[in-house]
């Protein structure tokens, strides 16, 4: 468990010196420290949640550390993504226990779930067609300093630089899925949850998330993915859980994957 | 030639109210997706309260342009927080009868007090008199409504169309839910939208009230044209509101020039012809 966010010298580039090391703010780093001494940035007890009369999640439990990549996995309708809107706190009934960084948030409102830190990136990516690529990029507020600066998000996703007057639902999937985490980049929250981030990409776009992905994390920023391309899954995750039927179900860390290979191809259908 | 000018004066004043309440129809339908049928009423009262300002603390009209719609629209955000929010969500059916009950109850207590006639209100001294312009006389009242109007819709298209806040306001039309995810207080936002439409209702209640007199149901006349103004214009397209406002104003005035027996139905002529070809209006998006 890492216990303090690594410093820009120990990291090694990732893919070339295409795009130079990023440096985070180093008021992000003393701000992000409390939550790493616990080492526990979120703790999903007993979830439950309903959109309208259906219930959908029947008691999550699962918890993310400071610094990790977490996905959940699962097959379609299995309850991932409603997991993660009703830790965001988009999703009308819910009950249980989520904590976030020490605090409750299972009644906050979305809008202070999102000041408090943590960032959600939506699986239909929620591009506006109102807006160009900047507005877009610049809508999520700061929630706290730390965050990237333009340039270093136009490090990681150059394509986004070129494309900055267009309008946001003109870019091509895979830019718009880089807009789309880009964005909440640049807020300062510590915490990203990605749902889905490679869906209906081409291979090589797939790849530079990947990159993306294992680079934040080198970074310091915690991850929650969910997935169900378990072989991108795996080149980025450090733990994955097993969502069925609105609950967890398994989990185990990325070192235990070749003795769960088994049960993982029951569980998706693989 | 003189007539036609002074018709096309005309119409540039009607043309400024129009584009001013439609604007403020505009916004609101596409923050809170109600169509908003108290907006004559809170045109009006817009009037009324700078006529109370003049006649009951002695505020003069350069003070009430600025009071008055931070009154009434203060009075609309009371009314967002307290009924209209709850409507969200629904059919537009439903926030057009509560916006038109309200319409019914705030011109109703306004007649019982005032009855219908019309209450005087006085051109401020400044913009009193005219300007000869060789080819016709110009009341400098008129054209300081026209350039006025102009200027505040100008300046509500830039605040929408080219500031964050206005990016804020554009993006929470398209997905609220996401937008509050990013850490913005959406319901505090759709109370400060419905705030500055009504306001902008209420500025041109202000403003009309030297010219039209001040009557509870000044705005009652005036709205159903306006809404026909809006069905052309296409609801939820800032420019389209203004520049429709503007042109339907005009194209009145030219009718009454040229053919007046239309004048008062050309509006809604037009308004039959763009929803047979172009329902959802000249610049609007599908409800």
């Amino acid at each position: 468990m890492p216990t303090s966010r690594k410093t820009s010298a120990s990291r090694k580039p990732i893919w070339g010196q295409v795009m130079p090391d990023l440096k985070m703010a180093e008021a992000g780093a003393t701000k992000a420290a409390p939550s790493m001494a616990n080492g526990q940035v979120l703790s999903v007890q007993n979830l439950e949640a309903w959109y309208g009369e259906s219930h959908i999640l029947h008691g999550i439990n699962f918890d993310v550390n400071a610094g990790e990549v977490v996905t959940l996995l699962g097959r379609n309708g299995a309850g991932k993504t409603s997991t993660l809107k009703s830790i965001m706190g988009i999703i009308g009934k819910r009950t249980g226990s989520i904590n976030f960084n020490g605090q409750q948030i299972i009644r906050a409102t979305s809008d202070r779930i999102a000041r408090m830190g943590v960032a959600f990136c939506p699986e239909e990516r929620g591009i506006f067609a109102s807006l160009d690529v900047r507005e877009n990029l610049l809508l999520p507020p700061i929630v706290r300093s730390g965050g990237l600066s333009l340039d270093q998000i136009f490090d990681l996703f150059p394509n986004l630089k070129e494309r900055l007057n267009s309008q946001g639902t003109k870019l091509s999937g895979g830019e718009q899925q880089m807009l789309a985490i880009a964005r909440i980049l640049r807020t300062g929250a510590s915490f990203l949850m990605l749902d889905e981030p490679t869906e209906g990409l081409a291979p090589v776009i797939i790849q530079q998330i990947g990159h993306t992905i294992a680079r934040l994390k080198n970074e310091g920023f915690t991850i929650l993915l969910v997935e169900q391309n378990f072989r991108f899954a795996s080149t980025v995750a450090d733990r994955y859980y097993i969502v069925e039927h609105g609950q967890v179900i398994d989990g185990f860390a990325n070192s235990e994957l070749s003795s769960n290979m088994d049960k993982l191809h029951t569980y998706l259908g693989v | 030639m003189q007539a036609l000018y002074a018709q096309l004066l005309v119409g540039l004043i009607n043309g400024s109210f129009y584009a001013l309440l439609s604007l403020g129809l505009a916004v609101i339908f596409g923050m809170l997706n109600i169509i908003n049928f108290a907006h004559g009423a809170l045109y009006m009262m817009g009037a009324f309260c700078a006529y109370f300002l003049l006649n009951v603390a002695g505020i003069g009209y350069w003070p009430a342009l600025i009071i008055a719609p931070i009154a009434v629209g203060i009075f609309g955000m009371i009314l967002e927080r307290t009924m209209l929010q709850w409507l969200s969500g629904l059919d537009h059916l439903y926030g057009l009868l509560l916006t038109f009950g309200i319409a019914l109850i705030v011109q109703g207590v306004f007649q019982n007090y005032f009855g219908s006639s019309g209450l005087p209100y006085a051109i401020p001294d400044e913009l009193k008199g005219g300007m000869n312009l060789g080819f016709m006389f110009l009341p400098i009242y008129r054209g300081w409504v026209v350039v006025f109007s102009l200027a505040v819709c100008l300046a509500t298209w830039y605040l929408i169309e080219r500031t964050r806040l206005g990016a804020y306001l554009r993006a929470a039309t398209e997905n609220p839910t996401l937008v509050r995810a990013f850490g913005i207080n959406v319901p505090r936002m759709i109370t400060l939208t419905y705030g500055l439409g009504v306001g902008l209702a209420a500025l041109a209640g202000v403003l009309s009230a030297p010219i039209n007199q001040v009557r509870p149901l000044m705005g009652a006349d005036l709205i159903i044209v306006v809404f026909a103004v809006v069905v052309i214009g296409g609801m939820g397209s800032i420019m389209g509101s203004i520049i429709t406002g503007f042109a339907l104003g005009v194209i009145e005035g030219l009718t009454k020039y040229f053919y007046p027996e239309a004048s008062n139905t050309v509006v809604f002529v037009l308004m039959v012809l763009v929803l047979l070809i172009k329902p959802t209006g000249l610049t609007g998006r599908a409800a």
